[in-house]
């Protein structure tokens, strides 16, 4: 967590007896809302592109989705504190250099102390500056809704991304390579074991099936997510 | 038998109906009933058609057509077990040998019955694994979705054992159809909504998770410790005329044609593949048109690469159309994959387009990419993908045409 982000908190503590229980449900509406019922990767099918490429393990998904939730956060929180004086006609710009500086801050933390993480994740952590969730929470919330809602906005989002990756990463290693988190648990018949490693869960192809069964697992439950005919 | 069917009308059938103790097993019920008997339904109204083609005689007739490729590609496993077992210097042995040896026959005088009954026996756990396996997802799948058992199944659970390898491990066919069955047609809502054909999605799985299983030179001869490439494989290699290329090691167009070559089961004859064709066009079952721009595209690109082959060191160009129709899955996806109703382009136009395409991308993926030097499955499940694409457009000309020819402009 960085300055800004804490700063809003601190304020939070001492406002949060003024402040209505109307304001702590919109917190909690925002947190938990985008993990099952309004999920930014099943639902409103954003950031696929990442999802497809860094869940071939645990590992690179874990690093991903905090990476994520990070540059989510303070983008939000960011971009919502100077949302007044952003001029309207140039308001994408702005959003995407506040968001290619962070993006580039959390690039060479990871280079810094995770080195080998951050090169299996290649150009990705770059990549974060397209990824839609971020410039589509900027645009559709944190330019109208005050610093700490976007915060909670941006927390959920990032989850909900999260949690779609941590499960196709969980999948593809499992049944891709039999490990987890780099731990072999199902032992290869190529050192002896019973388990034959399925390739196709480490192409890229498999991350589609997966968050496709993923989808319509989730529609099943929630039948009100399916599109109108 | 009448007094049976009376009693299955009077006093089973209620008991699956609405309301009924076992309403929720209807399916099944529905199934094994009409596969038993002919359904006594008739059309009660005016409208009355012609020739009662329905979906259960159409399956059955192409089930028919494909025993063609099916027993030559049977005696084929034996043959090529034979032919490299004696060339090996190696005896057989395993459960198939004892059951031979057991019926009085023994394999290694390389007879046809002993050949065809080897084969057979690789064929058949494949093919009840296969219907185990699929039938099981069809029948929950009609459970969940509370619609009857379609027949939809009875071709692919044919076409997925006959473009296996003989020697493929059971439990990765069953993986495989379960994925061909349910990611390619139930969840696009069954038979008839697939866009994929079934049975190349089931192949393209292992292709790609199990490549070890299904590409290679290990796996074609149905033999242990045998390790013989397919022709295709030699020519990416060697070429065709080459030191250690097609002819060198003893393949000519003829046997290939007939289908003497080691390969997946039901693909290797094209002389079989062809009588089958004539049998769908004949019944008006598969669309010659199809059939036609496929061998069409082949034939295009072929002979292009045929042109080329001075301009490059890659030894598949000098590959002849005639050499391209008679080895791997060509034929053998001409007739019965790419001319699958549901998954091919529906508009006249758009089935040449889309054969067209089929036959210049089997030649493209067989010559340049070195990795796949069987292409047919990729080709055929690409242009799958595609089809809608190409219908779309076809009908839109169509539009505009016709709106052209009254003088107006589309309003859209």
């Amino acid at each position: 967590m960085n300055v800004e982000q804490s700063a809003a908190l601190n304020i939070s503590a001492e406002e949060k007896k003024r402040l209505g229980k109307g304001e702590r449900r919109i917190w909690k509406k925002n947190l938990f809302l985008p993990i099952l019922d309004n999920n930014p990767i099943a639902l409103q099918i954003l950031g696929i592109c990442s999802a497809l490429a860094v869940t071939t393990n645990l590992k690179t998904s874990f690093v991903m989705s905090i990476a994520v939730i990070v540059v989510l956060c303070c983008s939000n929180v960011l971009i919502s504190l100077i949302r007044s004086q952003i001029p309207s006609a140039i308001r994408i710009i702005v959003q995407m250099a506040v968001i290619s500086s962070l993006v580039v801050v959390t690039d060479q933390v990871l280079k810094a102390y995770l080195f080998d993480i951050s090169k299996q994740l290649s150009v990705f952590v770059g990549l974060i500056i397209t990824n839609c969730i971020i410039m589509g929470r900027a645009e559709g919330y944190a330019m109208q809704n005050s610093p700490l809602r976007s915060f909670f906005d941006g927390l959920g989002n990032g989850i909900g991304y999260g949690i779609v990756l941590l499960m196709v990463g969980f999948v593809r290693e499992l049944f891709g390579a039999g490990k987890l988190f780099g731990f072999q648990v199902l032992p290869l018949v190529s050192e002896g074991g019973w388990y034959q490693p399925n390739g196709l869960m480490l192409l890229s192809p498999s991350a589609f099936f997966l968050i496709g069964i993923l989808i319509w697992i989730l529609r099943v439950v929630k039948p009100d997510q399916n599109e109108a005919e | 038998m009448k007094k049976l069917r009376d009693f299955l009308d009077s006093k089973v059938e209620p008991l699956f109906h609405k309301g009924g103790k076992y309403q929720r097993f209807y399916p099944l019920y529905e199934m094994v009933d009409t596969i038993a008997f002919t359904p006594a339904t008739v059309t009660k109204g005016l409208c009355h058609v012609r020739d009662g083609l329905d979906q259960k005689r159409m399956m059955i007739a192409v089930v028919i057509a494909l025993v063609f490729p099916l027993a030559v590609g049977l005696y084929n496993i034996g043959l090529q077990a034979n032919l490299a077992t004696a060339e090996a210097g190696l005896l057989l042995s395993g459960w198939r040998i004892d059951v031979l040896a057991g019926m009085g026959i023994e394999f290694a005088k390389n007879t046809v019955l002993a050949n065809f009954l080897y084969g057979l026996l690789y064929f058949i756990p494949i093919f009840l694994v296969t219907v185990a396996a699929g039938g099981l997802c069809e029948v929950i799948i009609a459970f969940m979705r509370r619609h009857e058992v379609t027949e939809g199944f009875l071709v692919t659970s044919f076409l997925i054992p006959m473009i296996m390898p003989p020697t493929v491990p059971l439990w990765q066919v069953a993986l495989a159809t379960v994925f061909g069955v349910v990611i390619g047609k139930e969840i696009f809502g069954g038979v008839g909504f697939n866009f994929l054909n079934p049975a190349l999605t089931a192949r393209a799985f292992i292709f790609f998770a199990y490549p070890a299983e299904m590409s290679g030179d290990a796996i074609w001869v149905a033999a242990d410790g045998i390790t013989k490439a397919t022709p295709l494989g030699i020519a990416a290699l060697n070429g065709v005329h080459g030191a250690g290329g097609l002819i060198e090691q003893g393949y000519t167009l003829q046997n290939a044609f007939v289908g003497f070559i080691p390969g997946s089961i039901g693909e290797v004859s094209t002389l079989a593949c062809l009588l089958g064709a004539f049998m769908l066009i004949a019944l008006g079952l598969g669309s010659w048109r199809v059939m036609f721009s496929v061998f069409i595209g082949m034939l295009l690109m072929a002979s292009a690469f045929n042109g080329l082959q001075s301009f490059s060191d890659n030894l598949m160009y000098e590959m002849s159309p005639l050499w391209h129709f008679v080895l791997g899955g060509y034929a053998f996806g001409l007739v019965y994959m790419a001319t699958d109703p549901v998954s091919s382009a529906m508009t006249e136009v758009g089935k040449y387009i889309y054969g067209i395409l089929i036959g210049i991308l089997v030649v493209l993926i067989r010559v340049v990419n070195p990795a796949y030097p069987e292409g047919m499955m990729l080709a055929i499940l690409f242009m799958n993908v595609l089809a809608p694409v190409i219908d779309h457009y076809v009908m839109e000309s169509n539009i505009k045409k016709r709106m052209r020819g009254y003088g107006r402009k589309r309003i859209s």
